[in-house]
């Protein structure tokens, strides 16, 4: 579905950032993307969506080649790939449901958006996402107010009202406590299950990359060093990524946590939304 | 324990300026500077004795200010300020939107930058009364000139305090709205424009605050409005009515102050 083949960013500072990288996601499935700070994995899911413009190599997703489209295209391209952001990225001051709404933007004319008409589909769908997350009740509310999970929250149902054919996931839990962590993790999960939907998660935190996704590619200094399910994960190729270091209790912790599947079940009561939204 | 007791290091604060010679040499030369600048001021202390008595007539002539006689043209002259202040503020405004985005380095392209840092660079590089002279003598006498002068003076301070304001903004915010594919303009409304506003409202009443007592000023030099009727009654000796002139732009400008800066609190 999508094919990354020799991507190679090198940045105007001469920082090679990657160095020949070859990618193969299939449909549905939710890949982790982990090394440590400086290794490429922002560049490479900011290469998908040309945020950052790719200095050589082809990828294609469900047969488009997005290197070298012109900047209509690339909008419309853009609409079919939704991005989580690494502090959440929200319009601070913008209300969640504008800021929800605003992945629909490449959907409707500049003046519907500017008036904030948008088509009643659109702001159905809005509610349903929200709603789903647990934050239906804040859709007025401005997104400054929310607290890091809730925003969080908002940022992934932005992502999803593009109804995109690939979730780029950056850093989702940088900021958020350890239990915030998890369930975001959960619920992006959950939510790229629902719908098939293929995912590509980069995430510092190799515990939590080997709770919730199927497959690992461990990223070095620009080049991938691993690329296999989450078990194989070993000290030596931990060693291997992130260098030399007592990696034997970060594994099995992993496999102790990985048991407790409460926090978001799909219909919701209403005691559990609340909790979910901080209000308890 | 005894190295403890008996070690103490010095510190003194250390000096802005670190070369000694450079920082006597500058604190030297400000101060005989200082001294001759005073040196060739002349001040004649027996003129400013006998001047004293004539300072206090005049002061006297103002009192009491006289609202009456010369009402109509006051009136008038009010009527054009408030117009010739909010047009300009409105019409400047307007303007320098444009400007001003095309003014800030992260989102506009060189050429574009270039040529809105040069509108606002000659925008602000004159004084409002030199622009005011200027179009006086382009439009003739008259609020016209003022209006004038006031947007365009407006457009160099709205402009270039946009533009900085847009190079301060988040960045993450503007990319992430990027990302969903919005155009252009849909990317300027949702992840910049949010991002500005508050300040840029809070700004757009200072400026009309500006504008007003600028307003005065501009009349004096043929710009019209309330400016032009404080001039006339100065020429014509009627200092009463000027002091009633003085006033009421006193006045004006504590309503106009404190009610900019209430909606400014209320906006932030």
């Amino acid at each position: 579905m999508l094919r990354i083949k020799g991507l190679t960013k090198r940045y105007r500072t001469g920082d090679l950032a990657l160095k020949s990288i070859d990618i193969d996601v299939p449909d549905g499935q939710v890949m982790a993307l982990i090394g440590p700070s400086g290794a490429g994995k922002s560049t490479v899911i900011r290469c998908i969506n040309r945020l950052v413009e790719p200095t050589a190599g082809t990828i294609t997703l469900n047969d488009t080649e997005i290197v070298g489209l012109s900047s209509g295209n690339l909008r419309r391209m853009r609409r079919r790939m939704g991005m989580i952001f690494q502090e959440y990225a929200l319009v601070e001051r913008l209300s969640v449901m504008e800021n929800v709404l605003s992945g629909r933007l490449g959907y409707v004319g500049f003046w519907q958006s500017w008036a904030r008409k948008f088509p009643q589909s659109d702001i159905d769908e809005a509610f349903r996402l929200l709603a789903r997350v647990g934050l239906d009740h804040m859709a007025d509310k401005r997104a400054d107010e929310l607290s890091g999970g809730q925003r969080q929250r908002v940022g992934i149902c932005r992502a999803l009202i593009q109804n995109p054919e690939l979730l780029l996931v950056d850093e989702p839990t940088a900021s958020l406590d350890p239990k915030t962590s998890r369930q975001i993790m959960r619920l992006i999960k959950e939510l790229c299950g629902e719908r098939k939907l293929a995912a590509i998660i980069n995430i510092h935190d190799v515990m939590l990359a080997q709770m919730f996704a199927e497959r690992i590619v461990g990223l070095k200094l620009g080049e991938i060093v691993y690329d296999g399910p989450p078990d194989k994960l070993t000290p030596a190729v931990l060693t291997q990524i992130y260098g030399e270091e007592d990696w034997a209790s970060t594994i099995r912790k992993a496999d102790d946590d990985a048991e407790p599947v409460d926090d978001i079940a799909p219909v919701m009561p209403s005691i559990e939304r609340d909790r979910l939204a901080g209000l308890t | 324990m005894r190295n403890l007791a008996v070690e103490h290091r010095r510190w003194k604060k250390p000096p802005a300026i670190k070369r000694a010679w450079l920082r006597w040499t500058l604190i030297v030369g400000a101060a005989v500077y200082l001294s001759l600048a005073l040196g060739t001021t002349h001040v004649n202390w027996a003129r400013v004795w006998e001047g004293l008595p004539r300072g206090i007539q005049f002061i006297t002539a103002f009192l009491p200010p006289d609202f009456t006689s010369r009402w109509t043209e006051i009136v008038e002259g009010i009527a054009e300020t408030l117009w010739m202040t909010v047009a300009a503020t409105v019409v400047g405004i307007a303007l320098s939107v444009p400007v001003g985005i095309g003014a800030a380095r992260n989102i506009a392209p060189l050429p574009v930058y270039y040529f809105c840092r040069s509108i606002l660079a000659v925008s602000r590089s004159f004084q409002e009364i030199i622009l005011a002279i200027f179009f006086v003598k382009l439009f003739g006498f008259g609020p016209f000139a003022g209006f004038v002068t006031l947007s365009f003076a407006t457009i160099g301070f709205y402009g270039k305090l946009l533009a900085e304001d847009i190079e301060d903004m988040d960045v993450s915010q503007a990319e992430a709205v990027r990302a969903t594919g919005a155009g252009w303009l849909q990317w300027l409304n949702y992840g910049v424009q949010p991002q500005v506003m508050p300040r840029m409202i809070g700004l757009g009443l200072y400026r009309l605050d500006i504008n007003f007592r600028e307003s005065a000023v501009v009349g004096i030099v043929g710009g019209g409005g309330i400016g032009a009727t404080l001039n006339t009654s100065f020429d014509r000796y009627e200092f009463d009515s000027a002091a009633a002139i003085i006033l009421i732009i006193i006045a004006i400008v504590m309503a106009v102050e404190y009610s900019s800066g209430y909606l400014r609190r209320w906006v932030q």
